[in-house]
C-alpha cells in the first residue's frame, strides 16, 4: 500500500435482498485528508460504510489498513474500533437511558483499583470532553433529556475522544446548527493536522467546500470518481451525483403572491407554553401562509410547535382553530383538527421501523379514521404507490421494511405520511433533514405548492437559506422566548442572524 | 431445491415445521411399538362422540390457544408478558362458581343465580384484572413483568378466600356442557374455534393489528401519527384478561367445579411458550397470530404425546423440556445462518461439479 495511504478498499459489493446496494466500489483515505463521500438518497454511501466497520457483510472486495498487512474484515463495530476506525452513524446509535457520561465512555469506561467503573473519574473526563465542544450541559442526565442536536453533537464526541486512524462521520451535522458546525469542523481540521483520515458525509455543499480535500461521489452503488476538491466545482459535483445537470440555486419563491396576512386565521396561539422548554408565546398563522420557525440550537423552536400541535401539551394559555378556542391534549386532538407535524427526530419518532413503507405512509390517515374504519388494502396500495411515485422514494417495493431504506428515503416516507393526510394546517420540523440536494429543491416547491393551494405551515429549518427560500415571516427564537418577527424586505441572512444572536429585539 | 429454501422464508413455516415435527415422534413411536403408524391421526367414535389422540389435542390444548390470543396481542404492544393469566383463570373459577352455587354452598346440584350471570360475573372480574394489569403498564409505566406479578400471586389467593379455601362442584348438567360435548364435538374444541374466529375476524376487518403493532414497535412515533398509545396498551390486556376468563370458563366446566388451587396452574408459562413458538419475538412488535395458535397446539400435542407414551404427569415436564429446547433451538438465528451456509456451500459444490 503507498504510504500515505491510511484506508483503500478495493472492489467492494454488496446485494440486500431485491437491491443490489453496492457494485464493485473503490474507496481510497489518505493520511490527514478529509474526503467528503457523496451521492444521492440511497446511492449506498453508509452502505460502504457500514461494510467498512463490520455491521454489513460484503460480498467481494477488499479493504486494506494502514499497519495491518493483510486484507482486514472487520465482524463488528466492535473490532473495527479495536483497529482505529470510530465511527459516528448517520442515526444516533447510543442509549438514550444512559447518562451522557455512560455513553461516552461505554465500552471503555474508567476503572477504580477494584476493577469497578470510577463514576468520578468518567464524570470529570466526560465534562472535559464536553468543554472542548463548548457544551455546559450535566454529563449524569440522561441522554434521551437532550435534543437530537445535542445528542448529535455527544455522539462527535465520543468518536472523536477514541484516538483512531480514520474517523467516519455519516450526516453528522444535519440537525446542527452553523455555530456547533463550525465546532466541529475546528475539531476536524484539528485531527487532520495530526493526521487523522476523515471520511465524511454530507448533502450540504458550502460544508464539504469548507472542509474537504477530496470528494468520491457514488451514484446508484456505483462509483463515479475520486476526486481532489479542486477539480470538482459545485455544478460538476451535482452533475456527478446526480448524473445529469441541475441548477439546485434557481429562485424557486415567486414575488408578490399576494398579502396572505389579509386571508382568514387559521391558527391562533395566545400564552402558550410547555414547562422548562418554552414559555409563553402569542403566534398567529394565516391561511395559506407559510412561517419559519428560526433560533439557535435549543432555542426553542421545535417546542413552540410542539406545544401546537399537543405532542408536548401546553400548560398555559389558548389555542384558537379557525377561530374556535380548542384544546389539544394529544396529537390525535390536533390531528381531528386538520394539523399534522413532521418530527425532527426521525428514527424516535417518526418511523415505524418494523412496518412497511405502504403501512408507514397510510398510518395517520388510518389514525384519523379511527380503529374501526381500516382502510381497505386495495387503497392502500393505490396511495402508497402515489407518493411513492411522486417523492421518488427509493424502495425494492410498497412492502419493504422502513427501516431497510436509506435515511433520506426514510424522511421522505414520513412526509408522504402526512401529505398523504390533507392537513391545513402542517407543521415540518427539519424536513429536508438528510435529502439530497435535488429532492430539497423538489420539497421546498413542493411546500410552496402547499402554501398556495391554502394549506398554512409552519417549516423549521437550521438551514437560513432554505427558510428565505420558503417563508412569508419569520420567528425568531431565543433561550426558549419568542422574542420577534421579521417578515418581507427585512428578511435575509444578515438580518436573521442578528436577531438570532441577540442584536436587536423587533417588538 | 430453491423452492424449498423460498418455503423456509415463509412466517409460518417454523410453528407448522415444529407441529409436524411432534407428530412425526409420534408416527416413529408408534411404529417402533408394533401400532399402527398413523395411530396418532386416526379418528373413531366411541359412545357416539369424537375420539382419538388428535382430538385430545384439539380438546385440552383450548384453554392455551385462547390464552395464546390474548398474549399475543400483550407481547406485541407492551414487549412484556402478562404472567397472571393462570392465576386469573383460577379467579374465574371463584367468581364463577361461588355465584352459581349461591355464596356459602360448596356443592350444588341446582343453580342458585341463572348461567350466564355466573359466566357474566366471571368474565366481568377477569376483565377488571385486566384492565388493573393494563393501567399499571400503560398508565403507571411499570415493567409488564412485574405489574402482573401482583395478579400473579394474588388472584390465586382471592379466588380460595373467596371460595373458603373449598373446592366448590356445581352438578348441573348445562354447567358441563361446556368442558363436555356438543354433539360428537368437544366443546371446548368450539369454544376455541370460535374465539379464535372472532379474533381473526377483528384483525382482518379493523385497523387493530396495525395500531397494536405500530404501538409495539414504536410508541413515541405511534403517538405523534394520532394513535393513543396508552389506550391501545390497556386494551390489550383487557383482550388479555377476558381470554384468561374464557379459558377459565371452559377448564372449569371441564371438572364442573372450582379448584382454585389447581385451575390454570403454570397456564402463563405455556401461553407465553406458545407465542415464542409461534415465532413472535417477545420483545415486542410485528405479531402472527396464527404461528401463536400453532404454538398453543404444538405444546398440547407435546403432552399428550408423552402422556400417550406413558410418562407420568411428574416425569411429564422434563420430557416437555427437552423437545422445547430442541424447537426453539432450531429456530434460533445463530442455527438458521449456519444451515443457511451449508445449503449454499453445497450449492456452490454442486455447481462446480456441473462445470
Ligand atoms: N438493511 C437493509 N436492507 C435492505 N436494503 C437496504 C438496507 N440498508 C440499505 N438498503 C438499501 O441500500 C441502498 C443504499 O442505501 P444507503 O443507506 O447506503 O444509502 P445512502 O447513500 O446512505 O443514502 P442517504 O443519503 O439517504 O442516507 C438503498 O437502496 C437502500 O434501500
Ligand atoms: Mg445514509
Amino acid at each position: 500500500m503507498e504510504d500515505n495511504v491510511v484506508l483503500k478498499m478495493q472492489g467492494i459489493c454488496m446485494t440486500f435482498p431485491g437491491v443490489k446496494a453496492l457494485e464493485d466500489v473503490d474507496f481510497t483515505l489518505k493520511k490527514g485528508e478529509i474526503r467528503a463521500l457523496m451521492g444521492e438518497n440511497g446511492a449506498g454511501k453508509s452502505t460502504l460504510i457500514k461494510c467498512l466497520t463490520g455491521v454489513n457483510k460484503f460480498e467481494a472486495g477488499e479493504i486494506y489498513l494502514d499497519g495491518c498487512d493483510a486484507p482486514v474484515i472487520n465482524k463488528s463495530t466492535m473490532d473495527a474500533q479495536n483497529k482505529g476506525i470510530s465511527t459516528v452513524y448517520q442515526e444516533v446509535n447510543l442509549c438514550p437511558n444512559l447518562s451522557v457520561a455512560e455513553n461516552l465512555f461505554i465500552g471503555r469506561e474508567p476503572l477504580t483499583r477494584m476493577g469497578t467503573v470510577n463514576r468520578r473519574e468518567m464524570n470529570q473526563r466526560a465534562v472535559q470532553l464536553m468543554k472542548q465542544l463548548d457544551l455546559e450541559i450535566d454529563v449524569t442526565q440522561n441522554l434521551e433529556d437532550y435534543s437530537l442536536a445535542l445528542q448529535q453533537m455527544i455522539a462527535i464526541a465520543r468518536a472523536v475522544d477514541m484516538e483512531s486512524k480514520v474517523l467516519i462521520l455519516d450526516e453528522p451535522t444535519s440537525s446542527l446548527d452553523d455555530k456547533e458546525v463550525a465546532k466541529l469542523f475546528g475539531m476536524m481540521r484539528r485531527l487532520r493536522d495530526k493526521g487523522v483520515g476523515i471520511i465524511f458525509v454530507t448533502h450540504f455543499l458550502e460544508q464539504v467546500y469548507a472542509v474537504c480535500d477530496g470528494i468520491t461521489v457514488l451514484r446508484n452503488g456505483t462509483l463515479v470518481g475520486e476526486y481532489q476538491i479542486e477539480e470538482l466545482p459545485r455544478v460538476k459535483l451535482v452533475a456527478a451525483m446526480m448524473g445529469k445537470d441541475f441548477d439546485d440555486l434557481a429562485a424557486i419563491k415567486q414575488e408578490g403572491s399576494g398579502d396572505k396576512q389579509k386571508e382568514e386565521l387559521v391558527i391562533e396561539a395566545k400564552g402558550l407554553s410547555h414547562a422548562g422548554t418554552i414559555k409563553p408565546f402569542n403566534l398567529d398563522i394565516h391561511k395559506g401562509e407559510v412561517i419559519g420557525l428560526t433560533g439557535l440550537l435549543g432555542s426553542g423552536r421545535s417546542e413552540l410547535a410542539r406545544a401546537i400541535y399537543g405532542a408536548d401539551r401546553a400548560q398555559t394559555g389558548t389555542l384558537k382553530v379557525k377561530g374556535n378556542e380548542v384544546k389539544i391534549k394529544n396529537p390525535i386532538d390536533a390531528m381531528k383538527l386538520g394539523m399534522g407535524m413532521l418530527p425532527d427526530d426521525r428514527k424516535a419518532e417518526g418511523i415505524i421501523g418494523d412496518l412497511s413503507v405502504r403501512e408507514n405512509i397510510i398510518l395517520a390517515i388510518q389514525a384519523k379514521q379511527g380503529i374501526l374504519k381500516k382502510i381497505p388494502m386495495a387503497k392502500q396500495c393505490e396511495i402508497a404507490d402515489k407518493f411513492i411515485e411522486l417523492l421518488q422514494i427509493k424502495c425494492a417495493s410498497r412492502e419493504t421494511l422502513i427501516r431497510q431504506l436509506s435515511g433520506g428515503n426514510q424522511q421522505k416516507v414520513i412526509l408522504a405520511r402526512w401529505l398523504a393526510t390533507n392537513p391545513d394546517f402542517l407543521i415540518l420540523d427539519e424536513p429536508t433533514r438528510g435529502i439530497d440536494i435535488g429532492t430539497k429543491t423538489e420539497i421546498q416547491k413542493l411546500v410552496l405548492k402547499l402554501a398556495n393551494e391554502g394549506t398554512s405551515l409552519i417549516f423549521i429549518s437550521s438551514e437560513i437559506e432554505e427558510m428565505l427560500r420558503t417563508c412569508n415571516r419569520m420567528a425568531v427564537l431565543r433561550d426558549g422566548t419568542k422574542v420577534g418577527e421579521i417578515e418581507g424586505h427585512e428578511m435575509n441572512q444578515m438580518n436573521v442572524m442578528k436577531v438570532i444572536a441577540g442584536g436587536e429585539q423587533n417588538e | 431445491m430453491s423452492s424449498i429454501r423460498s418455503l423456509t422464508k415463509k412466517r409460518l413455516f417454523l410453528p407448522i415445521f415444529s407441529m409436524l415435527l411432534v407428530m412425526l415422534i409420534n408416527v416413529i413411536y408408534d411404529v417402533a411399538c408394533g401400532n399402527p403408524p398413523l395411530g396418532f391421526f386416526v379418528i373413531t367414535i366411541k359412545n357416539a362422540v369424537l375420539y382419538g389422540r388428535l382430538i385430545d389435542v384439539l380438546n385440552r390444548g383450548s384453554e392455551i390457544a385462547i390464552l395464546a390470543i390474548g398474549m399475543t396481542l400483550v407481547v406485541s404492544s407492551s414487549a412484556g408478558t402478562d404472567i397472571s393469566v393462570g392465576s386469573v383463570m383460577s379467579l374465574y373459577a371463584g367468581v364463577c362458581c361461588m355465584t352459581l352455587a349461591g355464596f356459602g354452598e360448596v356443592n350444588v346440584s341446582q343453580y342458585a343465580n341463572p348461567l350466564l350471570l355466573g359466566i357474566g360475573a366471571g368474565l366481568l372480574v377477569t376483565c377488571i384484572c385486566g384492565l388493573f394489569n393494563g393501567f399499571l403498564v400503560a398508565y403507571m409505566n411499570i415493567q409488564p413483568m412485574v405489574a402482573t406479578l401482583i395478579l400473579w400471586s394474588a388472584g390465586r389467593a382471592i379466588g380460595l378466600l373467596l371460595c373458603n379455601s373449598q373446592i366448590v362442584y356445581v352438578r348441573v348438567p348445562s354447567f358441563q356442557k361446556l368442558g363436555a360435548y356438543t354433539g360428537f364435538m368437544p366443546t371446548p374444541i368450539i369454544v376455541a374455534a370460535i374465539c379464535i374466529a372472532i379474533a381473526a375476524v377483528i384483525l382482518r376487518f379493523t385497523a387493530l393489528g396495525t395500531y397494536i403493532q405500530s404501538v409495539g414497535i414504536n410508541k413515541k412515533a405511534s403517538r405523534i401519527a394520532g394513535f393513543n398509545s396508552a389506550k391501545i396498551i390497556l386494551l390489550c390486556y383487557v383482550i388479555c384478561g377476558l381470554c384468561a376468563g374464557l379459558a377459565g370458563m371452559v377448564a372449569t366446566s371441564r371438572i364442573y367445579s372450582a379448584d382454585t388451587n389447581n385451575i390454570g396452574l403454570n397456564m402463563e408459562l405455556d401461553a407465553i411458550l406458545a407465542v415464542a413458538l409461534g415465532g413472535n419475538s417477545l420483545g415486542g412488535g410485528k405479531f402472527n397470530l396464527a404461528g401463536s395458535i400453532i404454538g398453543a397446539y404444538t405444546i398440547q400435542a407435546i403432552t399428550t404425546t408423552l402422556y400417550s407414551m406413558g410418562v407420568s404427569s411428574a416425569q411429564a415436564p422434563v420430557f416437555k423440556a427437552v423437545v422445547v429446547i430442541i424447537i426453539v433451538v432450531i429456530q434460533a438465528e445463530p442455527v438458521k445462518e449456519y444451515f443457511k451456509k451449508v445449503s449454499s456451500k453445497r450449492a456452490a459444490v454442486k455447481e462446480a461439479t456441473k462445470a
